[in-house]
C-alpha cells in the first residue's frame, strides 16, 4: 500500500475520472444521489459501504452498462455517458470491470483471456503474447486450454482478472471481487489487484464492504451510505479520524445495517 | 461415439440442405410440365405410367400426376392446380363443365364396376337379380359395407346405387373410410365386408386380398365411363393448354387406345379398361 | 399366408429394397431430405435471431408474438397444409407463383410448421444464458454483434437442440405436405414395377399411398429409413440436453 503510494508522490495528480453531479432513480426509489468524485491516474480507489447501498450500480454505471439519470462522467475530460454509441463503445473499450461472480465464458481458459483482444481486432501473434503475460500476472501459466468450467471457484476469479486486465484498460472496476472467496484466495486476488496497479500503472475503483481490505489495498477511500458519497479521502486520514460520525461508526463496526 | 453419432447427423442435415439448395431450381419445374389431376382407381393400376411414359417421349414433357379421388381431381382443376383431368363421375364432369371451368371433354375409356366381397358371401350377392337387388341383400343382411366416402367417382356411382334402392344406408355395417380405392379395397378385405370397386383397382389389388368379384352382371347400373377433360385456358392463363390438347389427343388417338386395349392382358389376362374407339359413350 | 409369415415376408422385401439402393426409394428419402432440410434451415435462419431479438431487446407486440409462437408449436400440420394450399393455388392470393405441388409449396408449409418450435427452444436456451455473461462479454469491449455471438455459443447446445426437434417435427410430418405436396411421382418405365423417381413424395406420404395400394414391402422398407432418421435425431437431441444439464450443474 505504502509502495504504490510512493509511486505516485512527487507526481502532479492528473484527474482520469470526473464524475459531477450523478443520479440515478430505479422505480422511484433514488439510488444514487449528486454524487461528485475525481479519481486519479495510477491510484486505488475504494467505495465502501454496507451492501445495498449503492456501490454497484455506481460501477455499473462507470463501465456504462447503465444509464444515469442526471450527470457526467468525464474519461479524460470527455464525456463518455450518454451521447453517441460511437463515444461510448470508445470509451467502454478504455474501461473494464470483474464482477463479484466470475462468469467466465464456457470455452478455454485461453478464449476467455483472448477475448478482449479478439474484440478490438488484435492479430494472433499479439494476443498470443499479451494471453501468455496475463496468465503469468495471475499465475495460472498452463491452464490455456482447460475448460472454464474445471477451474476452482479462486482459479476461475484470477481468470476473470486476466481477462479484465488483457488490453490493458486505463480504469478497472472491481465490483466486490473476494466476496465469494476464502481467505487463502482473498489473499491471493488482492495480491493481483495490486501488481495489476503498480506493473500496469492502472487505475482501479474498488467496490467492497470489507474494511481490511480497504486498509490494505487503496489510496484513497470514498464513504457511500445510501447513495450519497458522504466522505472521501485518503485512506490513512478517514481511518484515523473520519470528518462524518457515520463513517466513523462504520470503519468501527458500529453501524447497523 | 456421441459426438460421432452427432456429427453424422449434422453432416446429413447439411447434406441435405445443400441438395436443397443446389437441385430444386433445376427440378422444381422440369422443362416442361403437364400437371394431370386423376382418380386413384388410374393410379392404382399402372396404366397411367404405361400411357404418360410414351406421351412424355414424344413430346418432351414430364407428366406430373395427382392421384385423388374423381371430386377432389375436379376440384383441383377448378381451382386451377392442374392442366388436365381424368375422371369418372360423369354427372359431375358435366356441372363443372357447365360452369365453365373445362372444356374439350372426351371420352377416353370404360369398365364396369364391381360389387366385391368375401367369398362366403353373407348376403348371397351372387344371386342378385340387378346391381340394386344386390345393395338390397347387403343392406337387409346388415353385413359391413365399406364405402369410399370421398365423393369420387366411384363414390358418386355407389350413391346413386343406394339411390335407385330408396335405401337410406346407415347404421354399424354401412362405414365410410374417406380415402381411395386401394384403401377402401384393403380395409373392406380386413373387416370381410363388401363394396364398390372399379374393375381396374379390383384386378390390380386381387393377388392381395381376398376378396372377389360377387356380382359384376348388371351392365346398365354399373357401367363406367373415363373422361379426360381440359381446364379452361380463358379461366386460368397460366395452364399448359397446348400441350393438354396434344394430351387429349393422344389419348383418344389409336396409339393411345391401342396401349388402354392391351394393358393388363399379360398380367391379368384381361383388358383393365376398354377403349372408347371414338365411339359415343353408351350413357 | 399366416400374419406372422406376411410381415416376415413385408420385412425381409423392404430390407432387399433397401439394400439394392432401391432408385424409387432412394430418390423419395432424398426428396424427404431435401424438403425437411431445407426447410428446416430456412426456418433456423429465422428463428435463430428471432429468439435473440425477443430475448434482449423489448419491442411493442413482443407479448403478442410470444403468443403466437407458442400457438404456432402446436398447430395441426393439417391445418397449415389447407392454409398454404389455400394461399398458393392458382385461384388463391399467391397462385401467381405457381408453388402448388412443388417442393418449394412442401418447404413454405414445413418452414411455417417448424418455425415456431425452433424459436421457442432456442429462445429457452438463450434465456438460459446468465445476464452476467452477457454483460461481461459488453464489458470486455464487445460490440452488440459480439455480445450475440457469445450468447449463442453459450446457448449452442440448446439451438443445435432446437433445430433438430424442427427438423424432427418435419422429416415426420404428413399432413401438410400431402396436401400442398400432391405425392407425385414422376412416371415410370414401361413395364418396370411401381413408379419413377419421387417428385413431392415424401417418407411420409409414401408410406400413406403405398399402404392404400398394398404394397406393404415397399411402404415397410419407407418407414424403416424413416424411423432411423428420427431415432438418430432424437437420440442426438437427449444426448445434448444430457449435455446442457452436465453443463448446468457444474
Amino acid at each position: 500500500m505504502l509502495q504504490s503510494a510512493c509511486c505516485r508522490e512527487g507526481g502532479k495528480n492528473v484527474v482520469l475520472l470526473e464524475i459531477t453531479g450523478l443520479g440515478k432513480t430505479f422505480g422511484g426509489k433514488q439510488v444514487l444521489r449528486d454524487i461528485s468524485l475525481d479519481v486519479e491516474k495510477g491510484e486505488i480507489f475504494a467505495m465502501m459501504g454496507p451492501s445495498g447501498t449503492g456501490k454497484t450500480t455506481l460501477l455499473r454505471i462507470l463501465n456504462l452498462l447503465e444509464r444515469a439519470d442526471a450527470g457526467h462522467i468525464k474519461l479524460d475530460g470527455m464525456v463518455i455517458n450518454g451521447g453517441q454509441n460511437n463515444n461510448r463503445i470508445a470509451a467502454r473499450q478504455r474501461i473494464s470491470m470483474v464482477f463479484q461472480s466470475s462468469a467466465l465464458f464456457n470455452d478455454t481458459v485461453y478464449n476467455n483471456v483472448a477475448y478482449g483482444l479478439k474484440v478490438r481486432g488484435m492479430d494472433k501473434h499479439t494476443i498470443k503474447s499479451k494471453v501468455d503475460q496475463c496468465l503469468a500476472l495471475v499465475g495460472l501459466i498452463g491452464y490455456e486450454n482447460r475448460k472454464a468450467k474445471t477451474l476452482s471457484g479462486g482459479e476461475e476469479q484470477r481468470i476473470a482478472f486476466a481477462r479484465a486486465v488483457v488490453f490493458e484498460p486505463d480504469l478497472l472496476l472491481l465490483d466486490e471481487p473476494t466476496a465469494n472467496l476464502d481467505p487463502s484466495n482473498v489473499v491471493k486476488i488482492e495480491e493481483i489487484i495490486r501488481t495489476i496497479n503498480r506493473e500496469l500503472n492502472t487505475t482501479i475503483i474498488i467496490a467492497t464492504h470489507h474494511m481490511n481490505q480497504v486498509r490494505r489495498l487503496a489510496d484513497r477511500v470514498g464513504m457511500l451510505l445510501d447513495g450519497e458519497l458522504i466522505e472521501t479521502g485518503r485512506v490513512e486520514d478517514v481511518f484515523v479520524k473520519a470528518a462524518d460520525e457515520r463513517t466513523r461508526a462504520f470503519i468501527v463496526g458500529e453501524m447497523v445495517y | 461415439m456421441n459426438k460421432i453419432l452427432l456429427k453424422i447427423l449434422l453432416l446429413m442435415l447439411i447434406a441435405s440442405l445443400f441438395s436443397g439448395c443446389i437441385q430444386p431450381d433445376a427440378k422444381d419445374t422440369p422443362a416442361g410440365t403437364l400437371s394431370l389431376s386423376t382418380t386413384t382407381s388410374t393410379c392404382d393400376t399402372d396404366l397411367l405410367d404405361v400411357l404418360n411414359a410414351r406421351f412424355e417421349e414424344e413430346n418432351n414433357v414430364k407428366v406430373l400426376t395427382l392421384c385423388q379421388g374423381t371430386g377432389k381431381a375436379i376440384a383441383t382443376g377448378e381451382m386451377g392446380a392442374a392442366d388436365v383431368v381424368l375422371v369418372h363421375a360423369p354427372s359431375s364432369e358435366l356441372e363443372a363443365v357447365e360452369r365453365g371451368s373445362f372444356i374439350d371433354r372426351q371420352f377416353v375409356m370404360y369398365n364396369y364396376f364391381v360389387i366385391i366381397g368375401p367369398v362366403s358371401d353373407p348376403a348371397n350377392v351372387t344371386h342378385a337379380a340387378s346391381a340394386t337387388d344386390a345393395f338390397t341383400r347387403i343392406a337387409d343382411a346388415q353385413v359391413p359395407f365399406i364405402s369410399r366416402g370421398d365423393n369420387s367417382g366411384t363414390h358418386t356411382k355407389e350413391l346413386g346405387l343406394w339411390n335407385e334402392t330408396n335405401i337410406t344406408p346407415q347404421g354399424a355395417w354401412y362405414q365410410s373410410v374417406g380415402k381411395g380405392m386401394g384403401d377402401t379395397i384393403i380395409t373392406a378385405d380386413i373387416k370381410q365386408g363388401y363394396t364398390l370397386s372399379d374393375r381396374g383397382t379390383y384386378l390390380a389389388m386381387k393377388d392381395k386380398i381376398e376378396l372377389e368379384v360377387l356380382f359384376e352382371k348388371d351392365k346398365e347400373f354399373l357401367y363406367n365411363p373415363y373422361h379426360v377433360m381440359a381446364v379452361n385456358p380463358e379461366k386460368f392463363p397460366d395452364v399448359n393448354y397446348e400441350m393438354t390438347l396434344k394430351y387429349i389427343e393422344y389419348l383418344t388417338s389409336s396409339e393411345g387406345q391401342d396401349l388402354i386395349q392391351d394393358y393388363g392382358m399379360e398380367e391379368y389376362g384381361q383388358a383393365l379398361f376398354i377403349p372408347a374407339n371414338n365411339t359415343d359413350e353408351a350413357v | 399366408m399366416s400374419s406372422a409369415e406376411f410381415i416376415i415376408q413385408g420385412i425381409i422385401t423392404a430390407i432387399e429394397l433397401i439394400a439394392g439402393m432401391d432408385p424409387y426409394i432412394l430418390s423419395i428419402a432424398g426428396v424427404s431430405l431435401k424438403v425437411s432440410g431445407t426447410a428446416t434451415f430456412i426456418a433456423s435462419l429465422t428463428a435463430i435471431p428471432l429468439s435473440f431479438i425477443i430475448s434482449h431487446r423489448e419491442f411493442w407486440g413482443k407479448q403478442k408474438l410470444l403468443t403466437l409462437i407458442n400457438t404456432g408449436m402446436g398447430l395441426p400440420s393439417v391445418f397449415v397444409g389447407l392454409f398454404v394450399f389455400i394461399m398458393l393455388v392458382p385461384a388463391g392470393p399467391l397462385g401467381f407463383l405457381k408453388l402448388i405441388f412443388t417442393p418449394k409449396a412442401m418447404i413454405i408449409a414445413q418452414y411455417i410448421l417448424v418455425t415456431p418450435i425452433i424459436t421457442s427452444i432456442s429462445l429457452a436456451a438463450i434465456n438460459a444464458v446468465p445476464i452476467a455473461i452477457r454483460e461481461n462479454a459488453y464489458s470486455l469491449g464487445g460490440s452488440h454483434r459480439d455480445v450475440a455471438v457469445v450468447v449463442l455459443k453459450e446457448a449452442k447446445f440448446g439451438i443445435v437442440t432446437s433445430v433438430l426437434a424442427g427438423f424432427g417435427r418435419a422429416i415426420a410430418e404428413v399432413g401438410a405436405i400431402l396436401i400442398v405436396g400432391g405425392n407425385i411421382a414422376y412416371t415410370g418405365s414401361v413395364g418396370g414395377i411401381g413408379e419413377g423417381l419421387s417428385y413431392t413424395r415424401t417418407l411420409t406420404t409414401a408410406i400413406t399411398s403405398e399402404t392404400s395400394s398394398g404394397d406393404i414391402s415397399v411402404a415397410i422398407a419407407l418407414g424403416l429409413i424413416l424411423i432411423t432418421i428420427n431415432l438418430s435425431v432424437n437420440a442426438a437431441v437427449s444426448m445434448l440436453q444430457g449435455r446442457g444439464e452436465e453443463r448446468g450443474t457444474a
